[in-house]
């Protein structure tokens, strides 16, 4: 427990450190720059490109939250059984793209920038948590929505205060998954002009400077772990309060 | 006052409830036994909608039960499903305190009630208050779902198997307190089960359902000396069925003058209980007390005769 704390703080200055002040990492990266070449990448600052990066993820993250949550209410409920299957195929489809070729076809749309990348991290992003969501609403314990009813919740009520709350923990689980996932495609967006990590390390394949791309594949990868543990301690955290430990 | 009117639920063509009429009175136990599957909490469910029958109605004070919307009628109806239904997210209070949150009680209010019905259930408020249903046993479970059921005071209470995972002991002290709780309240209470000692000791009355028809409807008394079928007479148990009629009845009812040894009986004591004292102490009487004063004895001849003469 301890030594997991200590891990977690020491990452944690590691990445502040290769963000904050990557200067202090020259010596460290100068066997991998190119002979008399640039060690620290300094077009722009790694704490904007990181935010910039961080802002994109969540935005596609939230909005593709939204939509498969919301989806999944829809399809679970019985009016809309009927479109399940189309549902499905829509967020599969997502999944089947590559997302360079969502960002090819998005430019034209959208223009260079943010929005191609955005496009893609949401859609990439729908699935996992479609399909949790989906499954934790219709694996319901039925005792107990059963007894909902009994009790005399109405529809909305039985979504909001046992639904709902009773599928948090798998949902997050979904939303986990596309967040990582996104951490990690949102560095493509560069090739269109989004701002983000992805600069740093496509710099360093342009240039032949594998120490752009260390630098850039840590920060990235120190982001995506992190943040992959924090929302897998939410979840715990959740469902402990829930009273769901034991069965989970 | 509950009228059952000729209702029927079909699965698949097939009758899980067929055809059952009954009319439940106001401030009465009627205690609903079959064997698994005869459609017993098909037919409780009927009641308060949680199922549509396919034909029939139920009209509650005159009032069928389709006059009102789903969920506000089920408020008004007290319902302890079989195996608990607990909100596993949510703390034994919050779930006690459910339905009166629906209906918009003070939180004093329902904090206070919260804590009445657990002490009733001897599950310390302090200890028990804010566990969650993971956190309690079966037994224990399955009190929070029926002090959940009651909170609200409701007038008719629906209850499927309340007791199933009870011990002997804490089943019979439920017993006890739904009793009393029920005569203090005068509620309404359609209760399920299994077990036809429970239904003979619960109900006023008691209706036997057998694969989905209602095979009879009686007083625990008639339902044991005139079994309506053969199916009816194997529920109430062929032997057994003497000692099931002698506790129904307390000694109270055989009292008599005369002498009789050794350590007295309370008056509320059920003639069985009375009759297995005087097979086990070998005696013929037994003094009969009330309040600690001896007031006359009850022989081992009387409590025969009250047995033969019913048989
Ligand atoms: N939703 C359903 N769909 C199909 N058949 C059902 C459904 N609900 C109940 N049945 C059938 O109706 C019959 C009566 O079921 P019900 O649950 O009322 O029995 P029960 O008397 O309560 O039994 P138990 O004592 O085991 O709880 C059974 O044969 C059951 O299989
Ligand atoms: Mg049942």
């Amino acid at each position: 427990m301890r030594r997991g704390i200590l891990l977690r703080l020491a990452l944690v200055a590691l990445l502040l450190a290769l963000v904050l002040r990557p200067a202090w990492f020259a010596p460290i990266f100068a066997p991998f720059a190119p002979e008399g070449g640039p060690v620290i990448y300094d077009r722009a600052s790694l704490l904007s490109l990181s935010l910039s990066h961080l802002g994109l993820v969540a935005l596609a993250s939230a909005a593709a939250t939204l939509v498969a949550v919301t989806l999944a209410i829809l399809v679970t409920r019985p009016a809309g059984a009927a479109f399940r299957p189309l549902s499905r195929t829509i967020t599969n489809m997502g999944q089947t793209f590559p997302p360079v070729a969502v960002l090819a076809l998005a430019v034209p749309a959208l223009g260079f920038g943010a929005g191609p990348t955005l496009v893609a991290l949401f859609l990439y992003g729908l699935l996992p948590i479609f399909e949790n969501a989906v499954t934790a609403l219709s694996n319901l314990p039925p005792a107990t929505m059963e007894a909902a009813r009994g009790i005399g919740l109405n529809r909305r009520q039985r979504l909001l205060q046992v639904e709902l709350p009773l599928a948090l923990p798998v949902i997050l689980t979904g939303i986990r998954l596309s967040v990582v996932i996104a951490l990690g495609t949102a560095t493509i967006g560069s090739t269109v002009a989004a701002r983000t990590l992805g600069e740093v390390i496509i710099a360093g394949l342009l240039t032949n400077n594998t120490a752009y791309v260390l630098h850039g594949g840590l920060i990235v990868g120190l982001f995506a772990v992190l943040i992959y543990d924090a929302l897998v301690r939410l979840e715990a955290g959740l469902s402990r309060r829930m009273g769901l430990a034991k069965a989970a | 006052m509950i009228e059952i009117d000729r209702i029927t639920r079909l699965y698949d063509g097939k009758p899980a409830v067929d055809a059952v009429s009954m009319t439940v009175e106001t401030a009465t136990i009627t205690a609903i036994v079959g064997t698994s599957g005869s459609g017993k909490t098909t037919l409780l469910r009927m009641i308060n909608r949680l199922v549509e029958p396919s034909s029939g109605e139920v009209r509650i004070n005159g009032e069928p039960t389709t006059g009102l919307e789903k969920h506000v009628l089920r408020r008004r109806i007290g319902y302890a499903i079989q195996g608990h239904g607990l909100f596993p997210h949510h703390t034994v209070a919050r779930n006690i305190g459910a339905v009166p949150r629906l209906l918009g009680w003070p939180a004093e209010k329902i904090r206070a009630r919260v804590d009445e019905l657990l002490d009733l259930f001897s599950m310390p408020p302090a200890e028990f208050r804010d566990r969650f249903p993971a956190e309690l046993s079966g037994g224990q479970q399955q009190r929070v779902g029926v002090a959940r059921a009651l909170a609200s005071r409701p007038d008719l209470l629906l209850m499927d198997e309340p007791f199933g995972a009870l011990d002997p002991i804490i089943r019979t002290r439920a017993q006890e307190d739904l009793r009393r709780i029920q005569r203090a309240l005068g509620s309404t209470i359609l209760i399920v089960t299994h077990d036809m000692e429970e239904a003979i000791q619960l109900g006023d009355r008691v209706a036997v359902m057998d694969a989905g028809r209602l095979v009879q409807h009686g007083t625990p008394a008639e339902i044991i000396t005139r079994p309506a079928t053969a199916f009816v007479a194997e529920m109430v148990g062929g032997v057994e069925r003497p000692l099931r009629l002698l506790s129904l009845f307390p000694v109270s009812d055989l009292i008599q003058e005369g002498p009789a040894e050794g350590a007295a009986v309370p008056d509320r004591t059920s003639l069985r209980d009375a009759l297995s004292t005087c097979l086990w102490t070998g005696r013929d009487a037994l003094p009969v007390e009330r309040d600690g004063q001896r007031i006359g004895r009850v022989t081992l001849d009387a409590i025969r005769s009250r047995a033969e003469c019913h048989a």
